[in-house]
């Protein structure tokens, strides 16, 4: 019983049916559905402790669910750790960013990926080809980072740009992020809504996982609202208001 | 501030590529380090024309140095990583008796080298497996070697001094010993391996790796970086320059003994900090490592010939690896 977007026949790029995660006694998630298509993004809310990072966790496969399925594009699937969901198309942008700030940013996009030239054991990185590949990304994203910068010296606008790029240099399809504009200042986060902007055009699913009502409201086509691991509501924007938001997520109101 | 360093980042994009390299030289410690030799150089031969510019105090100054450096190259490794390798002067100690006994015992010279390097990686693995794989701090392991491989060095040696160097003693000497146009091998082999160690960080994918993990682990963890692969291979690598210093080292003195290498972990350690490593990890290079030994040593032999009591050394190089340290501090409170 996914969520159907009105006039729209598509079939979800993940969709996540009655997952529930129990923590022992603790119930963190019961019986939630979630779908997620294509050039959508899906804002994610809830109060500290209302499930949202456990829900991240399941489909990043950082966690197994104690009960439910997830389907990518309507077939089963299983992730037993996070490389799994990696392969599968599914990028987690962390709220810390997780980037090296001592190397340079077309660095970070290709870490542990990176492209060489020559054969061994003259086999060396091709910093040139990852630099202009870094730039064609950048260029993409509209974001001014320069991929020969190091990553101490940026903006966190510029550092998310970054660890977008990574996220498209493996052709993802889906992007959780979470709490992109937490820790930013106000000109950034505008900068840092704009790449999700991109993303979407560019045909990914991204979920935004945010505290802040105003970026939500800015930039995401749908809310599901969390509360104490229930799903409360799942609607699109247009169709909520963040006063009703705020009462879903502290309980004033029940369900929308 | 942003605004700021947003704009003129936007003007220097304009701008020819030789200007940031030019001031990425000047940004770079190793580059006053360099300076700093220079002018000590030209400051002894003007103090001391008849004794510092000659060809033998030249010889000396290079072979000292050499072999610190070898061993710096690899402990720059490790703390590009983040770690630290506190065992290399007692690693060094054991790789020494170890080839002396190959040799004693009548086996062909490259059997006591190889024997030496197997010691030595023997140590590294251990060091590494503890750091990496069960995730010890560093600095207990390698503190926990140092003494270890000290102790194993005195009992192999029965406490005595190995000098019977077999049939092969000839070969063994000479390539400790030897020299080739009018400097000793060591340093040749130092330049060397500082060729090859400076290729290895900055070009190769292992290299960006180091960086990597010291920049920040758990990133380069998630970006799917073998961690602790890298750093095992790291501490392996740092085990083996200190058995290669060993067998260079024996070989010239024509004697192992079980105290060789006793407190060089500090000159090695203060070589990469002066050269410009970070101790925090993610930063430092070969060049650093060659050149922060080269100071250490100028300083050492200029205090002698102005006729200072070199024990002043370890005084120098202890105010170094905390100015160094202090240095990286307020730089690094700038940036952030």
């Amino acid at each position: 019983m996914g969520f159907d977007r009105e006039g729209r026949e598509s079939v979800a790029v993940l969709e996540l049916r009655a997952i529930s995660k129990h923590f022992g006694a603790i119930e963190a998630l019961s019986n939630v559905d979630f779908a997620l298509e294509c050039g959508e993004i899906v804002g994610l809310m809830g109060d500290n402790g209302a499930g949202k990072s456990t829900l991240v966790k399941i489909m990043a496969g950082n966690f197994r669910p104690s009960g439910g399925e997830l389907l990518l594009e309507g077939r089963p699937v299983h992730f037993h750790k996070p490389v799994d969901a990696r392969t599968a198309g599914i990028e987690v942008v962390y709220q810390d960013l997780a980037l090296c700030n001592n190397l340079t940013a077309s660095a970070n996009v290709f870490l542990a990926r990176e492209q060489t030239r020559g054969f061994w054991p003259f086999r060396i990185l091709d910093d040139r080809a990852m630099n202009e590949r870094a730039r064609e990304l950048f260029a993409e994203l509209k974001s001014e980072t320069r991929p020969a910068d190091t990553v101490r010296v940026m903006s966190g606008g510029q550092r998310q740009a970054v660890a977008i790029a990574r996220t498209h240099l493996s052709k993802a399809r889906i992007v959780l992020m979470d709490e992109p504009t937490a820790a930013i200042s106000v000109r950034q986060v505008a900068e840092v809504l704009d790449l999700l902007r991109r993303l979407r055009e560019q045909g990914m699913a991204v979920v935004l996982i945010s505290h802040r009502m105003p970026d939500v409201f800015g930039v995401a086509d749908r809310i599901v609202v969390l509360r104490r691991g229930h799903k409360v509501a799942d609607k699109p924007i247009k169709d909520s208001s963040p006063e009703e938001v705020t009462g879903l997520i502290t309980g004033a109101i029940r369900a929308a | 501030m942003p605004a700021e360093s947003a704009s003129t980042e936007r003007a220097d994009m304009n701008t020819v590529s030789t200007t940031p390299l030019v001031r990425k030289l000047i940004a770079a410690q190793p580059f006053w380090v360099t300076v700093a030799v220079i002018i000590m150089c030209a400051v002894m031969s003007w103090l001391e024309p008849d004794s510092f510019p000659t060809k033998d105090n030249f010889f000396n100054i290079t072979r000292n140095f050499a072999y610190i450096g070898i061993m710096a190259l690899g402990m720059m490794a490790v703390i590009i990583t983040g770690g630290i390798d506190l065992s290399v002067g007692s690693v060094m100690g054991l790789c020494g008796i170890v080839c002396g006994l190959v040799l004693q015992a009548g086996y062909p010279w490259w059997l006591a080298v190889l024997a030496g390097l197997g010691a030595g990686a023997l140590c590294g693995i251990v060091n590494g497996v503890l750091v990496a794989f069960v995730g010890l701090p560093s600095f207990v392991v390698t503190l926990g070697m140092l003494a270890a491989a000290r102790s194993f060095a005195v009992v192999l040696s029965e406490n005595k001094m190995i000098y019977d160097f077999g049939p092969d003693s000839d070969i063994f000497t000479a390539i400790g010993g030897g020299e080739i146009y009018g400097l000793s091998n060591m340093i040749w082999l130092l330049l060397l391996m500082t060729v090859v160690f400076g290729f290895v960080f900055r070009f190769t994918v292992w290299g960006r790796h180091l960086y990597a993990t010291g920049g920040n682990e758990a990133a380069a963890r998630l970006a799917g970086v073998p961690v602790n692969r890298v750093k095992l291979q790291a501490y392996i690598v740092c085990a083996m320059t200190s058995a290669i210093a060993a067998i260079m080292v024996v070989g010239w003195q024509g004697s192992a003994i079980n105290a060789l290498g006793t407190g060089y972990e500090l000159r090695v350690i203060a070589s990469t900090v002066i050269g410009g490593a970070n101790l925090m990890g993610g930063e430092g290079g070969a060049f650093a490592a060659f050149i922060g030994a080269t100071l250490i040593e100028v300083i050492r032999n200029s205090l002698l010939m102005a006729g200072i009591d070199s024990n002043w050394q370890g005084a120098f190089v202890g105010a170094f690896i905390v100015l160094a340290v202090l240095l990286e501090r307020i730089r690094g409170s700038r940036t952030d």
